[in-house]
């Protein structure tokens, strides 16, 4: 039997599963320049494959992380140094409410 | 910068009353307590229930009080009396959360006007240099049992939009999008040629989307487990019991051991959300007493403490 797809129905590609970004894409797509995702890498907030700046490569989840990031910076006017220390903070705290949710306290 | 008649369009909102501050407040004052408010209402840091929005509106009024072209055109308009107008993101969709860089800043309708003539120029970098049109993020909201199911869901979006002049204006756009089955709360579907369309034979940007799963009245969501209470009468913990457990997609049967014991943790495999691999669904039991508000009842206590005699629930408190 042939499936009709609607061609109006968009269909993505789920970003954490199918896609890596090089440098240049994911400054592009966080809107920043390259500099401000090259300070997050050497912070090790994000962590490429590749041994150097020209053939990185970031694994789909990047793109949360750089986002959070990035907005940390911009909107709390943090540096790449203290918006690393939150961002692991932020990491603990994640961690601790999912043992709650796991434990039955919501 | 500004003229009359754009002054005219302006959105009554009280930026001062936004931060709590006086009309006299200094620009020290003004930065401040901008950045006392963002520390407490980021969204990336907060859980107040309003964060977002409460974000969005202090993000605005510093945008606009911390720069001091804008602030003097702001209390110059403010000393006119205009009609309110609200603005915010259409019902059932979330784009609240979109100020990186301030490229991707929506505000009120005075907002977009004061910053009309330059945000046409950051918001579109790349349609600017006559290339493709640029990335964009939104957000999207769907139910657990849509991670479950998958399907298609009709999302309402406003965006961006720049004109032949480089203008920027917002305009609402409907999507209906293809909800992939085992998609997990934070994750991003990326949809080709749906970002900004750019300008001239330029190709489109994508759109970004995440996606989050709205809490469940029920289940409880942690990464690709899904967890859920399940009250049972001591009778069924105790002597074992066949029970119907409802799942985000459909009814199971379930075994509770004999001799299980409050806060037991039942796994039922691969019935959490259908990614790869699948997670699982726990069971959490919780024993429930029934009431013994009738005689009957209260006698059928009474009969098992004295079958239970012996029985010391505080045994391990004594010394």
């Amino acid at each position: 039997m042939m499936t009709t797809f609607d061609p109006s129905v968009m269909v993505g590609i789920l970003v954490e599963d199918e896609v890596q970004f090089t440098l240049v894409e994911l400054s592009r797509i966080c809107h920043v320049d390259i500099a401000q995702v090259v300070a997050l890498v050497d912070e090790g907030v994000l962590t490429p494959s590749g041994d150097n700046s020209g053939n990185w490569l970031f694994g789909g989840p990047t793109l949360r992380r750089a986002r959070r990031a990035l907005r940390l910076t911009c909107e709390l006017e943090l540096n790449p140094e203290s918006a690393a220390l939150v961002l692991d903070l932020l990491d603990e705290i994640e961690a601790l409410r999912s043992r709650l949710r796991r434990l039955g306290n919501h | 910068m500004l003229d009359a008649a754009l002054l005219k369009l302006m959105d009554a909102k009280d930026y001062y009353a936004v931060l709590g501050l006086k009309r006299t407040a200094n620009a020290d004052d003004i930065k401040r307590t901008y950045r006392k408010l963002a520390r407490k209402y980021h969204p990336d840091v907060s859980k107040e229930a309003d964060a977002e929005e409460r974000f969005k509106s202090i993000a605005e009024a510093y945008e606009v009080l911390g720069d001091a072209d804008a602030r003097s055109a702001y209390d110059a308009a403010a000393r006119r009396p205009q009609g309110r107008q609200k603005s915010g993101p259409p019902p059932g969709w979330d784009d609240s959360h979109e100020f990186g860089g301030g490229k991707d800043f929506q505000g009120s309708a005075f907002f977009d006007e004061l910053f009309r003539r330059q945000a046409a120029g950051e918001r579109v970098p790349r349609a600017r240099q006559g290339l493709g049109g640029g990335d964009q993020h939104a957000k999207a909201r769907i139910d657990l049992e849509d991670s479950y199911r998958g399907g298609t869901r009709m999302l309402l979006l406003s965006v961006p939009q720049s004109d032949a002049q480089g203008l920027v204006t917002m305009r609402e756009r409907q999507l209906e999008v293809r909800i992939p089955k085992g998609i997990r709360d934070g994750q991003h579907l990326r949809l080709a040629g749906q970002g900004d369309p750019g300008l001239g034979s330029g190709a489109a940007g994508d759109l970004y989307l995440e996606i989050n799963i709205a809490p469940d009245p029920h289940f409880r969501v942690d990464g690709r487990d899904v967890y859920v209470d399940m009250p049972v009468a001591p009778w069924e913990a105790i002597l074992g019991a066949a029970i119907t457990v409802l799942t985000p997609d459909g009814s199971v049967q379930l075994t509770v051991p004999a001799g299980s014991t409050g806060g037991r943790k039942l796994r039922l495999k691969g019935r959490g959300i259908p990614c790869t691999p699948a997670g699982d669904l726990y069971v959490l039991l919780s024993i429930v007493l029934p009431p013994a508000n009738v005689e009957p009842a209260r006698e059928a206590y009474r009969q098992m403490r004295d079958a239970f005699a012996d029985f010391n629930p505080r045994r391990s408190l004594e010394a």
